[in-house]
């Protein structure tokens, strides 16, 4: 690689570099070779760096001014709403931040399953990458519970109940999440704790992701092996960083348009309401991001069984490189997956459309179905679809179907028999 | 390999002797680290709650707070009794006698956590198909002696500790 030949120009750079290779990194991720037909959907990993940077600052801020205690919480967020300058502006860019933040990570996600970028040589980065989303849903968990409303309190009870369907020990793992003997004080307390720590967990792993990155290169939209530097790669920057500002820039006109005229239209109002411990909601519903899952947990007749399948929802995606057999990676080429994939992401939003709903009648029937076709999908048509899709042909390099006009298969075929 | 490095020797003893003693080190730093997380002795203290409820008529119920949860303390009427102990053991998932869910000659007296044993929420009364309570949040439906009949619920309301310590006035815990 390049990296080794870096000789900083000035003397005090080339002394420093000696010592601490920082600009040798810096440049490293500079000239950093990138396929040239990266598309849209390839710009979300520096729009999660963002909302990973936004939510740490504007988390700190919000802390100064927040107090975790059970008597205390729900009025001090009232405070910063109220009294403390432009905090109803940080509070706001906060919580609607974890929507924004959650809204990135799935097109991140639905991107790596089309174009098969979780695949060999890329798996660690998927598995890191699911490990953040893991941490972001405890965060966004915790945080959720903090302001001490009713839905904070609710959600608290729910979620940490799922531990006592474990067999024996649950109620004892329950009691010691709670530090109490129901959800209460010590619970607020520690959740505050974790909450402020998750972030920087958060932060660690995303450098490992982006490292794991690093070793194979980015996969691309057409989803061959490139040489690294070619002609079919550009350097990081400015190509790719200015790619990536402009999609940061759609982004956030969106999360300012949530932030500025409907801060409140993905919370709940019962949220406004002090936590109360001897009245539930009428409708305990998650946040939206939560809501698949939450409707596979309620389409099993069984407390175990719908803990279990609600974690194996999420811990399938684990060992998905490996349930995936196909060779071509990304759908462009995949005729038949890639129609399995569209009707894998109408289940999902199915499934989160079920999750807000009442558990009963139609919604039940139709949640056990898409939580039913969740699996399926993992389990059945992955691996039968790559065994027995026959593929289309895929190019050479990415020049080839850029030259002649689009990565459109039927071009790239003609060329293919014109070689 | 010869015999003679098969031998378990002195620096095998060092070994395991310095993992084993390791190990004790790291647990006996750990389960501190652990335990603080089990409720504490404040907590703990609040393990006693009595309530005064000469107020409450038949058919009538009340709820108090017990260790942060909430205890529903119904005075039953004949019927409602007669109703509970009507009920077939095999119409019950979690089977169990309303004689067992309640003190002797107290009959009409149902003290029982009024936590959906779900998920923790805390069910409504007078509602849901069994003339008993429902829990809003999945759909559990109990009957008047506080038993599962339908939903998600894998067992009965529970039946905390509980005594008379005069005719008016239980103690809970």
């Amino acid at each position: 690689m390049s990296d080794q030949e870096y000789i900083p120009k000035s003397k005090a750079g080339k002394w420093f570099n000696d010592r601490l290779p920082l600009l040798t990194l810096g440049a490293h991720l500079t000239d950093y070779p990138t396929p040239k037909n990266l598309n849209y959907w390839w710009t979300f990993g520096g729009i999660l760096t963002f909302c990973l940077l936004t939510q740490i600052i504007t988390g700190i801020v919000l802390a100064m001014h927040y107090v975790a205690h059970a008597d205390l919480a729900f009025a001090s967020v009232e405070h910063i709403m109220r009294d403390v300058n432009y905090g109803w502006l940080i509070r706001y860019i906060h919580s609607n931040g974890a929507s924004m933040f959650f809204l990135a990570v799935y097109i991140h996600i639905f991107r790596s399953l089309f174009y098969g970028s979780y695949k060999s040589p890329r798996e660690v980065i998927w598995i890191i990458g699911l490990l953040i989303y893991l941490l972001m849903m405890a965060a966004a968990f915790m945080g959720y519970v903090l302001p001490w409303g009713q839905m904070s309190f609710w959600g608290a009870t729910v979620i940490t109940n799922l531990f006592s369907a474990i067999p024996l020990v649950g109620d004892s793992i329950t009691t010691w999440l709670w530090g109490a003997y129901s959800v209460d004080n010590p619970t607020l307390n520690r959740f505050f704790s974790l909450h402020y720590l998750i972030p920087f967990l958060i932060l660690g792993l995303v450098v490992l992701h982006i490292w794991a990155l690093h070793v194979p290169g980015n996969n691309n939209p057409v989803g061959i092996d490139i040489k690294k530097p070619s002609k079919d790669t550009v350097p990081f920057h400015p190509y790719i960083t200015i790619k990536d500002a402009f999609a940061l820039l759609m982004f956030m006109i969106i999360f300012a348009g949530f932030v500025f005229f409907s801060p409140n239209v993905l919370g709940h109002s019962d949220n406004y309401i002090p936590a109360n411990p001897l009245v539930t909601p009428a409708h305990i519903v998650p946040e939206w991001y939560l809501l698949p899952f939450y409707a596979i947990l309620r389409s099993v007749p069984d407390k175990l069984g719908g803990v279990i399948l609600m974690f194996g929802a999420i811990f399938i995606l684990f060992v998905l490189p490996w349930l995936d057999t196909s060779k071509v990676r990304s759908a462009v080429f995949r005729p038949i997956y890639r129609q399995f994939y569209w009707i894998f992401v109408l289940d999902v939003l199915m499934l989160g459309y079920m999750g807000a709903m009442p558990a009963e009648g139609i919604y039940l029937v139709l949640a056990r179905v898409g939580t039913i076709y969740y699996f399926a999908h993992f389990i059945i048509v992955m691996p039968v679809v790559g065994l027995l899709e026959k593929t289309d042909p895929i190019p050479m390099s990415i020049s080839e179907p850029v030259l002649t006009g689009g990565a459109d298969p039927a071009l790239a075929r003609k060329d293919n028999e014109k070689i | 390999m010869s015999k003679e490095e098969k031998k378990v020797n002195r620096r095998d003893f060092l070994f395991t002797a310095s993992y084993t003693i390791g190990a004790v080190g790291l647990g006996a730093v750990v389960w501190p680290l652990v335990h603080q997380m089990n409720p504490d002795k404040a907590q703990q203290a609040l393990a006693t709650t009595e309530v005064d409820v000469s107020q409450v008529e038949p058919g009538n119920s009340i709820t108090v707070l017990w260790r942060g949860k909430p205890v529903f303390l119904k005075r039953r009427t004949q019927e409602e009794i007669a109703e509970a102990r009507a009920v077939s053991m095999s119409d019950l998932p979690d089977p169990q006698k309303d004689e067992e869910r309640v003190k002797d000659g107290k009959d009409e007296w149902l003290v029982m956590l009024g936590v959906c044993t779900h998920l923790g929420c805390v069910p409504l009364k007078d509602k849901g198909d069994y003339n008993g309570w429902f829990c809003p949040c999945h759909g559990s439906h109990y009957d008047v002696s506080g038993r599962i009949r339908k939903g998600p619920a894998p067992t009965n309301m529970e039946i905390p500790k509980y005594e008379f310590v005069d005719n008016n006035t239980i103690k809970i815990g």
